[in-house]
This record gives C-alpha cells, structure tokens and sequence, in this order.
C-alpha cells in the first residue's frame, strides 16, 4: 500500500526511479511472490502431475482462508486483532447455506449473498462497538465473542448441511476459459482490489494506518480515532463475510463449527505477509499470497507422502523461522 | 453540586475515586461478591443444587482451568500471551496415555511428556526473550507444531493402545473423604508456589517490572531474556501439569482434550483482575476467577441448550471485563 501513497508523490520522477521505489516499498511481498513461483516449481517436480488445472482446485481450497487473512490484515493494520473471523466465517455460511437450502430462485440467491454481507457488516459492527465503547483490550473482546458467533452458528444449522446456490458454487470452481487463470483467484482478486483499493486511498484507509501507528499522534492530528477503529472491525466483518459465503460456495453446505486453524493461520499470514502486529505497517497482498504459500507447503507434503500432520509443523515452522529471521535482521541493522 | 461535594468531604468512602482504589487495589473483595451472589443464583434457580458434592465437583474442574489460567496470569504480566497451552496440556496427557503398556509405564511417559512440554516452552521463550518475534505469534505457530508433533504421535502408538493410567484418574476425579478433591494436592502446592513467587521473589517482581515498563526494566538491569524464557518454559510445565489433571478427571487422552479450555483460561485471568498489557495483576485474583466461570459454565449448562450457553457465556465475560475495566480504569 505504502507504495500507492507515494506513486503520487513519484508521477514527476522517471519511470526507472517509480520501478525502483516500489520494488523497495514491497520488497517483502515482491520475495514472497519470488518464493511462491520457487514454491510452485518444487510442486510440480514433486507431483508431475501437477497441471494448470491444478491450479483451479488449489485456488478454490485457500480461498476462505485468504479472504480471513485479508480481513485479519485490515484490523491489524488498524492497530487491533479479530480473535473471532472463524466463527464469523462458520455463522455467515450457515446462513448464507441455510437460507438456499430449498433452491430459492437465482434473483432470491443474489438478495440472500447481500444479506449475508449485511450481517457481516453488523458482526464486525458489533466487535468494533464492544471494543470502542468498553475499552476492553480487542484480544477478550474477540474472544468473547468468538464463543457468541460460534453459538448463533450452532442455532441456525445444528449440524453441517444446506446447500449453495448453483451459480455461486459455479462463481468459484474451475478456470475462467483459459486454464491458466482459476476463477476463485479472479473473484478474490476482484473482491480484494473493489473493498481494498478504493478503501486506502480513501481518508478512511489513511486513518486506518494513522491510528494502527500511534493512536495518540493520529487524535492528535484530528483523526476520530474510536471510529475509525470501529470501521475497521466494521470492513473486517464484511471481508470475514465473504469468507464464509465462499466456505459455502466451495463446499456446498454450512458447517456450525468454526476451524480452528483459521484464526491461526489468518495472524500467521498476516504477519508473513509483512504487516506488523504493532499495527500500521503492511498491506493485504501480502496476506494473500502468504496464504496461498502456507496451503501449497502443505498439499506439496500431502504429494509427497509425508505424514499431513507434518504439514502443520511446517507450516507452524515456517511461520516462526520467518518471524525469528526477519527480527534478526532488523536487529542487526538497528545496530550498524 | 455543593451538597455533593460536602458529602465526599465529610465521608470520603462515599467518593468514587476511593471505591476505584479498593476495586483497582482489593479485586479479591468484588470478586468474592460476584461469586458469592452466582452461587445464591444458582441456589435460588434450582434450588437443591449447591451442596457439598456440587462444591467438590467445582473446585475440582475450577483447580485445571486454574492452572492453565496461571499460564496466561503469568505471561500476561509481562505484557505476552500464551496460546500455546491447550495443545501443550492435551499433548501432555496424550502421550503420557500412550506409555501406560509400555516398558518404563505412565511414570516414564509424564517425565517425556514434561520434557517435550518444557522443550515447547523453551522453543517459545527464545523466540519471544531473544528473536523479540510478538507472544501471541509465537505461541500460536507453537500451537500448531505441538498439535501436528501430537497427530503424528497418535497415528504411530493407535497399536500400542491409550488408557488414562489408573494413579492419573485417582488424582483427577477421586475425592478424599467424599468432599475435598484428590486434585487439590497438586493444585494447591502450586498455587502457594505461584503466589509467594509473584509476591515475595526478584523473579515475581521483574515480571510485573518487565510488563508495566520494558524499558526501564532493561535499563535497571533486568536481563528480560533470561526472565522470558524461564516464564514461557514454566508457563508450558503448568500447561501439562493441567493437561494431565484434566486426563486423569475427564479418563480421556486426546490431542484436543484442552484446546476448549484456551478461551476460558484467558477469560479466567482477565475477570481476576490481571491486565491483558501487562504490570498489573495477581494470582489470587485469577483463582477466583476460575470459580467464577467453572460456576457460570456448570450452571448455564444445566439450563441452557448448547448453542445459546455458548452465546450467555460468551457475553457475561465481556460484560464482566467490560464493568471491571469501568470499575478500575484511571482518573
């Protein structure tokens, strides 16, 4: 994102020194990029029979968990944390499954996805309002209401079933023409790119990073802090709620238990991703392509034979040598 | 407004600000309140219930989610989190189940279990003491390598069988002389070690200074990594010791046996009065607060139906952080 701040400030210099400037400002995400395409190379040496198509099927498997580490971004940048996204996620499926459980019409289907998104607004109203208004740090608050989110889910669908919409299962299974292009990865690019873009150029998105930075230099500069805190947790309802629509879209049923890797796996991307727990650093592409690295370690060790648990080892290695490597680094830098 | 003053004048007890000091100062008295009036609720709604049997069974249940509130007591006083202990614990009474027919029996297997545990921890305070990496990341990506490690395990001892090993569920479930639970011999000892240690030791006290000002820790000349990684190892050991207490009352050993506890432990050290961003808070205030919610948690499931128990509890933790933060934040 920082990079869009100053492509501003760039437009008078040369073309060279633009490339320049935003290579430096997304260094991170850029090595990440580099380490998936190693990454994916190494797939298909260890399952030659890995193809394009492939592609499509791992792309609809992470994309309920890029979306919950886009929505984790947006609140860590803002400086909080959303302990509850999964159950957020389990209660707008179950919904979303539920309400198209008789094959309602394709128009009904559309009013119901807008629906659900409303509830994701209000769910993240709710969080954000808890947190402003309680001064309750957000890690209880989350917490607190992981368990309500999780109980809601629990009355709508007691157990796992429904059904999705034939249109929106289409929306994300498959490739879009040609096989180089999944259409889960078009959909979440295009999702991302319409709440993203718009929302950090917007004097909202500023503010977000402004009070992730340092609260109290933004109230001092004039920014409503509590509500742009609330907002925060507000956009992030309505990432999660895209999150569970697709959980719903990609299994065809909504399931009341929310899983318990997501939680871990959207602050485990976020943090890979490059954006800080400290809060005001970072951006949501990052998130996302940390996701899809973490999900292609762990179908390559699934190619590879290797016991699937060893998976999440990996992943939980993966996830704390970046971190040690990386504050390493800035150690010995800070002390040059 | 001048009568109000006068009032505050003459008898000072009645200012706000003084009640404030006694909550912020004296959180064992509010809180030994709210668990006296939960346990009058609880009388009057069914009345019957509380009895010398029900009192037992509580604090045997109260005494494990005690010790693992102990976890996130002591990590949260400096300012951490510890995420890590539900996996921790469920591993520590799994693998110990899976040594009971084997050479060596479930003493051998609680000592590999000890040492796998304090080795977790041990990982997490160098991550956390010495890489700096954030304590809620850390623990989290610990988490997950202690539950795939406990996966793998699980799918390499299904032959060698699992039982809870008889001493184990004596200790968990059994109660001498019919009231007083077998688990207080283990939870008692530590929560007096705990206390004296957070109370009367340098250790205690760098604790509470690492959290309240790491910077002025540092510059006092408290080696905050040596204190982190001591705190994470034992903050791991208490996890086990809760893991197999748990085993042992629930005579089950499962790789998630505990992971529905994390909320809760969280929960438990944040209604007793320690402060989530560190320097202030206390032990005492956490066992209070473990009965607390081992009450709420036993009432709401007799008369509530899953999906809406998990709603009630949910919202009276926050309500009740909500009224404490009210209660005792500053000015």
């Amino acid at each position: 994102m920082s990079a869009m701040a100053t492509s501003m400030d760039q437009s008078r210099s040369s073309p060279i020194d633009t490339v320049r400037t935003f290579g430096r400002n997304n260094a991170w995400t850029l090595g990440l990029l580099g380490f998936l395409a190693v990454l994916l190379a190494f797939t298909k040496v260890v399952n030659p029979n890995y193809s394009l198509g492939s592609l499509s099927s791992t792309a609809t498997s992470v994309l309920p968990l890029a979306f919950a580490a886009v929505a984790q971004a947006i609140v860590v940048i803002s400086g909080g944390i959303d302990l509850s996204i999964s159950s957020q996620m389990a209660l707008t499926s179950c919904v979303a499954a539920t309400m198209m459980k008789d094959n309602p019409g394709d128009g009904m289907a559309v009013l119901i996805v807008i629906g659900v998104l409303g509830l994701g607004l209000l769910l993240g109203a709710v969080n954000g309002a808890l947190v402003v208004l309680t001064k309750v740090p957000d890690i209880v608050v989350t917490l607190s209401t992981y368990f309500v989110w999780a109980g809601f889910a629990l009355l709508v669908r007691p157990a796992p079933g429904g059904s999705a919409a034939q249109w929106l299962k289409d929306l994300v299974v498959g490739p879009a023409g040609i096989e180089l292009l999944p259409k889960a990865a078009i959909v979440l690019v295009v999702i991302v790119a319409v709440v993203w873009i718009p929302l950090s150029r917007s004097r909202l998105g500023i503010s977000l990073y402004a009070i992730g930075s340092n609260p109290l230099a933004a109230f001092r500069s004039g920014v409503p802090v509590n509500r742009t805190k609330f907002l925060s947790y507000v956009v992030t309802g309505l990432v999660a709620a895209f999150a569970g629509l697709s959980l719903t879209a990609s299994t065809g049923i909504g399931s009341p238990v929310p899983e318990p890797t997501y939680v871990l796996i959207s602050i485990g991307a976020v943090v890979l991703g490059g954006v800080s727990l400290a809060g005001g650093i970072g951006g949501v592409f990052g998130p996302l392509v940390a996701v899809v690295v973490l999900q292609l370690i762990r179908d390559d060790m699934t190619f590879m034979r290797v016991n699937p648990n060893y998976g999440l080892v990996a992943q939980g290695f993966i996830l704390i040598g970046v971190l040690m490597a990386g504050s390493f680094i800035q150690m010995r830098r800070s002390r040059a | 407004m001048t009568a109000a003053t006068d009032t505050a004048r003459d008898r000072p007890w009645l200012r706000r600000a003084a009640w404030r000091n006694v909550l912020r100062d004296y959180p064992l008295i509010p809180l030994t309140i709210l668990l006296v009036l939960l346990v009058l609720t609880v009388e009057l709604a069914r009345p019957g219930t509380v009895s010398a049997n029900w009192a037992a069974f509580t604090v045997r249940q109260a005494a494990v989610l005690a010790i693992l509130a102990a976890c996130q007591t002591l990590t949260m006083l400096t300012g951490g989190i510890d995420l890590s202990i539900g996996y921790i614990a469920s591993m520590a009474g799994f693998v110990t189940a899976t040594f009971v027919h084997q050479p060596g029996g479930w003493a051998f297997g609680v000592v590999v279990a000890m040492a796998a545990s304090a080795l977790a921890g041990l990982v997490s305070g160098i991550g956390i003491g010495i890489f700096r990496v954030h304590p809620l990341i850390m623990t989290l990506g610990m988490g997950l390598i202690v539950f795939g490690f406990s996966n793998v395990w699980q799918l390499q001892s299904v032959q060698t069988g699992a039982g809870v090993p008889a001493e184990l569920r004596t200790l968990g479930t059994g109660l001498t002389a019919d009231v007083i639970p077998n688990d207080l011999a283990v939870f008692v000892p530590v929560a007096v070690l705990l206390i004296l240690l957070l109370r009367r030791t340098g250790y205690g006290r760098m604790l509470y200074a690492i959290g309240d000002n790491p910077v002025a820790a540092r510059l006092s000349g408290v080696r905050s990594w040596q204190v982190l990684v001591v705190l994470y190892v034992l903050s791991a050991l208490l996890a086990a010791i809760a893991g197999l207490l748990q085993s042992g009352l629930s005579n089950t050993a499962s790789v998630t046996l505990v992971t529905p506890y994390l909320l809760p432990s969280v929960a438990a050290a944040v209604i007793g009065g320690t402060s989530i961003l560190g320097g202030r808070g206390g032990y005492s205030g956490t066992i209070v607060g473990a009965l607390i919610l081992t009450v709420l948690a036993g009432f709401l499931s007799i008369i509530l139906p899953e999906p809406w128990r998990q709603i009630v509890f949910g919202s009276i933790v926050v309500l009740v952080a909500a009224a404490y933060t009210r209660a005792t934040a500053a000015s």
